[in-house]
């Protein structure tokens, strides 16, 4: 593992990839959230 | 429709069972339990893909990427494919709701978040396979140009117009749209690019790197199911918001031509506010 060959290209392949998905999660629970201040319940049926 | 105008502030709601719960937004406990396992699955794949599963014998440790592209891929795959069913749901009289819509708009959001993925960690492999990272070859643009393909569906959802109009076009779109995806799967064989054909299924790998590599195809699909579950609870919440606020923007309009009055003192001959909407005003 230490010497794993490619390490820049494995690492960051992981690291984009998953970076990304946790980004685009954080903006869309923080967007989700505020809309959802927004509205009564009559308009969240999943709550 | 509870929801109240609060002066020039906008809206307000009183908390929801779920807030009360801790579970504001778009959260269930269904979500937050597929969230935590999904998260132990995209450790699992980590810990299997990066250190775990032996290096190939001809493209050495660079096969790890592997781990992350396939996965990627088959997600956008899956994603487009549930949009353009959800789309057909729409389109099918019988079954037309904005729900099938919304899930169309957010399952298309997804695959180009992940198609985008496929392309960076595609070419990053390829810059140790092939020494360059982009080459024109088959697989390579046809990928391009469904992610492009796509991008353009998300924009067509954004002209404007009701929520029925948004649905007809964008529906039509994603059941065209879709075609294409046989044609990148495909080019593999038709053309002979150089991007290398299929692995699981011409059993070219096995044992430890099958076993992460359906790690990764697992850990991906729930990962999906749960961002498309908050996805589309929050295209919901846009169009109820895009909603509320049309029909406030109307009561202030009565409001303030309630108040004008005309040059010889005589008040405009508007509703009050919370009176019927217009014949046409958005519901």
């Amino acid at each position: 593992m230490i010497a794993m060959q490619y390490a820049k290209q494995v690492f960051g392949s992981y690291a984009i990839t998953l970076g990304g998905v946790g980004a685009y999660a954080w903006w869309m629970l923080r967007r989700s959230r505020k809309l959802a201040e927004q509205v009564s319940d009559e308009d969240k049926p999943w709550t | 429709m509870s929801i109240t105008a609060t002066g020039t502030s906008g809206l307000t709601a009183s908390p929801s069972d779920g807030q009360r719960h801790g579970l504001s937004g778009t959260g269930t406990t269904f979500t937050r339990w597929l969230g935590v396992v999904t998260l132990v699955g995209i450790a699992w794949l980590v810990f299997f893909g990066l250190f775990v599963s032996p290096p190939d014998q001809i493209q050495r440790d660079s096969v790890r990427m592997m781990y992350i592209h396939v996965p990627t891929a088959w997600l956008a795959y899956l994603a487009f494919i549930v949009t353009a069913v959800s789309s057909a749901a729409y389109l099918w009289k019988r079954t037309r709701s904005l729900t099938w819509d919304r899930i169309a708009g957010a399952s298309a959001e997804i695959g180009v978040l992940f198609m985008a993925f496929t392309l960076v960690t595609g070419s990053l492999w390829g810059s140790v396979s092939w020494g360059t990272y982009w080459v024109w070859d088959a697989r390579l643009t046809t990928t391009a140009f469904l992610f492009v393909t796509y991008i353009g569906y998300l924009a067509v959802r954004r002209l404007g117009g009701s929520h029925e109009a948004r649905a007809r076009r964008s529906s039509v779109m994603a059941l065209l749209a879709v075609l294409e995806i046989p044609l990148v799967h495909y080019s593999v064989k038709w053309w002979r690019p150089l991007h290398q054909g299929e692995t699981v299924a011409d059993r070219t790998i096995d044992g430890l790197m099958l076993f992460s590599l359906f790690v990764g195809l697992i850990t991906f699909t729930l990962l999906y199911v749960w961002l498309l579950l908050h996805k589309q609870r929050q295209l919901a919440l846009e169009d109820a918001v895009e909603d509320h606020g049309l029909d406030l923007a109307l009561v202030e309009r009565r409001r303030e031509a309630s108040t004008t009055t005309r040059p010889g003192g005589a008040s405009f001959g508007v509703a009050a506010p919370g009176g019927a909407a217009p014949e046409g005003g958005a519901a």
